[in-house]
């Protein structure tokens, strides 16, 4: 029976059109609707204009739909192999941004490519699934129950989690966590371990607190008790409730959010770009939105339980689980419900680095979908 | 083989499990979020779109500009003009440092200034201006416009400020202006106050039509972004401009009476229309500029103001108490004639009286031999009024007095107005605890000892004796905007007629041959004056300088005697009253009678070319005669009214003719 199947295998070496014909059109079309939401919010945010936002952002998308399919129609054999040398990729790149900056640079996060800057944090997101996900591709549970088996993994994801803190990043190195804890959760890690783990960062709370910034510091407070200081760090909380508000159940109209387009609203084409929305759509348009993100979201977890592989089923949980953060955060911060770090949203906001990885996140996706059915053995290579 | 498929179904089975408790969790968070937004939106939305209208529309007051102040035909007393200003916007510039370089070539910056304004441009948003000096000259004006293209951020604002066309001529009538004080913030209601810049009525008045001239704030509704930075109007309300305050003065007699006052050190002088009341010049010498009040008074000018012997900042008219000396004298005529005293009863003069082992002096050291009261008056005997005093006391003198206005303000409203002091038995038991003794009547008798009395106060009794006894209020406001307060008709004081008609007949004697006045009668048929001159003594002539004989001339000026006057004309049928005091002028028939004369003497004149204009052409308009339109005086430089002193008849004195007193 087995041999059989393993005769048969019969997307081992697919041609391209029939992986072109397996690619997840509908998936695809709900990634494009989305991205479009967010060029109109772009062109909002630019008061009515698609400078400077709107036009750089489509034509970011557009190279991004590029890689996008390219990452889906490469071999899932190709990323699995190469998995651990992205992420050593990513891993250089955040030292070198951090030497760049004891340098000279100031606290950089970006190293400058020319035509976009690219963030190592944000590559790191992506490669550390896959890092992770290979990792445990092979791994059986009773592999995962042995500590010194999952030491090697804490220490690919402790890393990194560290450069990033350093540079300083909270928001990135906390979704890093996250997301490794929701991998480690997937492969079946105990659960009295992560309540290990959660206890003891708990009481690593205050040690944690007095390595931290000041302004750090400040927005852990100012998120406690935004009131207090309405003109400082409180402000830009204060500001997007009162958009967010304001908007009401069927919101003020498209180009019609006055705090938006008055300036009140910080940041409002980046990480206050959910704001001006629920200003303008009001939660009519807010809840639409929030529908058609969790259908991705679906996407996401569909593919993964159908992927008849250990590696696809966790990079595309992995890479779920990532997206739903991004939202999460970005969309609780701007609520006044989490404190302010600085997280984008996906498909939405402005940037360069966010939307090239958060298109490779979905080519990935899409590139287990189409490959599925591979059969991989636990090495990482197909089983003939 | 089947072991290991049986360990991918177990960590698929597993993984299933965890996958949907964290889609559960998912689930949740999500529910979190959408919860929030319903709270925010919909719960609290009306909360939150009161504050985002609060954000967005920021209300600006707008000045109205501030209410004109003319005379009784219209000419403008007080006006508002441009004030070009030049600003700086320090974000239009790349270098502020540099840019005021260039300015201080163009305009005078202290580094006191420079101080200000870097200070200012730190401290401000970088849109908004900052001035870098006001109340530029047309000059200094076309210097910064020429070169604008080199003052990059440098830009010329029009504002309105204060202006009096006649300057010191009317200071103490209008008042001034100043920038709202601390404590007038915190009392007032009004937000117009909290404006910057924003300047109120401080003194005379611009100070009690205040609220009148202020008008009320306009207000725009202007969308502001974060920053303050006004992104556009929405609406506009211009607000009322505040209303035109008339005055009873005529601007040519006030012109006129600031003139003639300035020929001596200090003085102050009031003309009075008897059945109105109408105040038609009031002036005190000297003076100040209340246009440099309105623009910001230099600290080092406002204090030489202060220091200065003759307090130019005090209106002595309404502020200066003095002993009235023998103006007083028909007051104790008066109290004597309805006390029951025969007019025709001859009091002998000596030249001194003794009474109580006192020996109280006539001016005149050989006395004026045999007189009554009719002579007494024109002579300003001093004995008789001695005797007659001290036959009627001084509670009756007291009371007479306070009938005519005397003991109490007038109500003018002007800054500083003193009461004054009547004093009788109860006055003296009730303020030093003490009996009143006789000796002290014979002092009230001819306006001296405790009696004090403002020039207004003066003035406001000879236009009660004047209008045969009317209790005539004085006032400065004709209208405010048309709506007019004068008030003609007063109440009787209650003095029979003929009492009034004799001391009236007494005063038409000074300047009537054998007066002490003559000098200074009016010679123009129908236009005679009458009048009572004053010299009171500001310090005691001790004995020891009565027997030297030391000449009034050559005591220190301080201690001189003060001039007074109290005059109306036209004899006949009397229209106007006169106050004038000289300060420490000595001669009240040779200093203060002069300029009373001439004040009469000018209002008729006026009057009878008014009438005479008038006449020839009837279809003139509302305003009477000659009264210049307000656009043809509305410039200080239009000279208002020449001093006429062609027309003034000084008759020589013939010697020996009418001593002064």
């Amino acid at each position: 029976m087995m041999n059989l199947d393993m005769g048969l295998d019969p997307q081992s070496n697919m041609s391209l059109s029939e992986k072109l014909g397996q690619i997840s059109w509908s998936l695809v079309l709900l990634i494009t609707a989305v991205a479009c939401i967010g060029f109109a919010m772009l062109y909002s945010a630019a008061n009515g204009n698609f400078d400077p936002w709107a036009t750089r952002q489509i034509m970011r998308f557009a190279v991004g739909a590029v890689i996008m399919l390219v990452v889906a129609l490469i071999d899932i054999r190709i990323w699995l192999k190469f998995s651990y040398f992205l992420y050593g990729i990513a891993f250089f790149l955040l030292i070198v941004v951090e030497v760049m900056g004891h340098v000279g640079m100031g606290a950089q996060r970006w190293i400058d490519l020319g035509f976009m800057q690219l963030q190592p944090s944000e590559l790191m997101k992506v490669t550390l699934v896959m890092a992770l996900a290979r990792y445990f591709h092979g791994a059986s549970l009773e592999d995962t129950g042995r500590i010194t088996f999952l030491i090697p993994a804490l220490i690919m994801i402790v890393a990194p989690v560290c450069l990033v803190l350093l540079q300083p990043n909270l928001g990135t190195s906390l979704m890093l966590l996250m997301v490794s804890g929701a991998i480690f959760w997937l492969v079946g890690v105990r659960l009295w371990k992560f309540a290990l783990v959660i206890g003891g960062v708990l009481a690593a709370i205050p040690v944690i607190w007095h390595f931290m910034h000041d302004y750090q510091r400040n927005r852990v407070n100012t998120f406690l008790n935004p009131e207090n200081d309405p003109l400082g760090h409180g402000y830009h909380i204060m500001q997007s409730k009162i958009a967010l508000g304001s908007g009401g159940m069927f919101g003020k109209g498209f180009l019609m959010g006055s705090q938006s387009h008055l300036n009140f609203l910080p940041e409002k084409q980046t990480d206050f770009i959910f704001t001006m929305l629920a200003e303008e759509m009001g939660m009519v348009g807010a809840l639409v939105f929030l529908a058609l993100y969790t259908l991705l979201l679906v996407y996401g977890y569909v593919i993964a339980m159908r992927c008849r592989h250990q590696y696809g089923r966790l990079v595309a949980m992995g890479l779920t689980v990532n997206l739903f953060l991004y939202m999460f955060i970005n969309i609780a911060m701007v609520m006044g419900l989490i404190p302010v770090v600085g997280v984008p949203l996906p498909l939405i906001s402005y940037g360069g680095s966010s939307a090239l990885t958060v298109m490779t996140g979905f080519g990935l996706l899409l590139c287990v979908h189409v490959h599925r059915d591979v059969r991989m053995s636990r090495r990482g290579m197909s089983d003939f | 083989m089947f072991n290991a498929i049986d360990r991918d179904a177990e960590r698929q089975r597993v993984m299933n499990r965890r996958t949907l408790v964290l889609g559960g969790l998912k689930a949740g968070a999500l529910s979190a979020l959408v919860a929030r937004l319903y709270y925010l939106q919909v719960l609290e939305g009306d909360h939150y779109t009161t504050l985002a209208e609060d954000n967005r529309i920021s209300l600006r007051l707008l000045a109205p500009s501030r209410g004109i102040i003319v005379d009784r035909a219209g000419v403008p007393l007080a006006v508002n003009e441009q004030n070009f200003r030049a600003v700086l916007v320090s974000e239009r510039t790349d270098d502020v440092d540099e840019t005021l370089d260039k300015v201080v070539k163009l305009l005078p910056l202290t580094d006191a200034d420079r101080r200000r304004i870097l200070r200012d441009v730190d401290r401000l948003r970088s849109f908004a201006p900052v001035t870098l000096r006001e109340n530029l000259t047309w000059d200094q004006v076309s210097a910064i416009e020429v070169n604008l293209p080199d003052l990059p951020g440098v830009s010329i604002e029009v504002g309105q400020v204060r202006s009096y066309p006649f300057g010191e001529q009317a200071a103490h009538i209008l008042g001034y202006v100043g920038v709202v004080s601390e404590q007038e913030l915190q009392n007032a209601r009004d937000p117009l106050l909290s404006l910057p810049g924003f300047r109120i009525g401080k003194s005379g008045i611009e100070r009690k039509h205040d609220l009148a001239l202020r008008g009320t704030a306009g207000t725009s509704q202007l969308e502001v972004n974060a920053v303050g930075r006004v992104v556009r109007e929405l609406a506009r309300n211009d607000g009322q401009p505040g209303h035109q305050v008339t005055l009873t003065i005529d601007a040519k007699l006030q012109y006129y009476a600031q003139q003639r006052l300035a020929e001596h050190e200090s003085a102050a002088a009031v003309v009075l229309d008897v059945q109105t009341g109408g105040v038609l010049a009031l002036a005190s010498h000297p003076s100040f500029d209340p246009n440099q009040f309105a623009m910001g008074i230099p600290q080092d000018l406002y204090d030489s103001l202060i220091k200065n012997e003759a307090s130019p900042l005090t209106n002595k008219v309404v502020a200066g108490h003095y002993a009235p000396g023998s103006t007083f004298k028909p007051m104790t005529a008066l109290a004597g004639l309805e006390a029951g005293v025969d007019p025709t009863h001859r009091v002998f003069c000596p030249g001194h009286y003794d009474f109580g082992g006192h020996t109280f002096h006539c001016y005149k050291k050989g006395g004026h031999g045999s007189v009554d009261m009719h002579d007494a008056i024109r002579m300003s005997c001093d004995v008789y009024f001695y005797d007659l005093a001290r036959r009627i006391g001084v509670d009756r003198i007291a009371d007479m007095a306070r009938r005519f206005g005397l003991g109490e303000r007038t109500d003018l409203d002007l800054p500083g107005e003193k009461n004054g002091i009547i004093p009788d038995t109860k006055w003296k038991r009730r303020t030093y605890k003490e009996n009143w003794y006789d000796g002290e009547t014979l002092s009230v008798a001819i306006g001296q000892g405790y009696v004090t009395a403002t020039p207004i106060q003066l003035a406001v009794m000879c236009a009660r004796l004047a209008s045969g006894g009317k209790a005539v209020k004085p006032h400065l406001t004709k209208a405010v905007e048309q709506e007019y307060t004068e008030q003609t008709v007063w109440p009787d004081i209650g003095v029979k007629p003929e009492f009034i008609q004799r001391i009236l007949a007494g005063m038409a004697g000074v300047t009537s041959a054998g007066g002490t006045a003559y000098a200074a009668r009016i010679t123009q048929p129908g236009m005679e004056m009458g009048g009572k001159s004053g010299t009171a003594q500001v310090k005691r002539i001790t004995m020891a300088e009565r027997n030297a004989g030391l000449l009034k001339a050559e005591r220190p000026w301080k201690d001189r005697d003060n001039a007074l006057f109290i005059a109306f004309a036209p004899v006949q049928a009397p229209r106007y009253a006169c106050a004038v005091i000289v300060e420490h002028g000595v001669g009240g028939s040779s200093v203060a009678a002069p300029i009373a004369r001439d004040l009469l003497l000018e209002i008729q004149l006026m009057e009878a070319a008014r009438a005479q204009q008038a006449d020839a052409s009837p279809a003139a308009g509302p305003a009477p005669g000659d009264a210049p339109t307000a656009s043809g005086q509305a410039i200080p430089s239009a000279q208002p009214a020449a001093p006429p002193l062609t027309r003034v008849t000084s008759v020589p004195a013939a010697p020996g003719e009418g001593t002064p007193q």
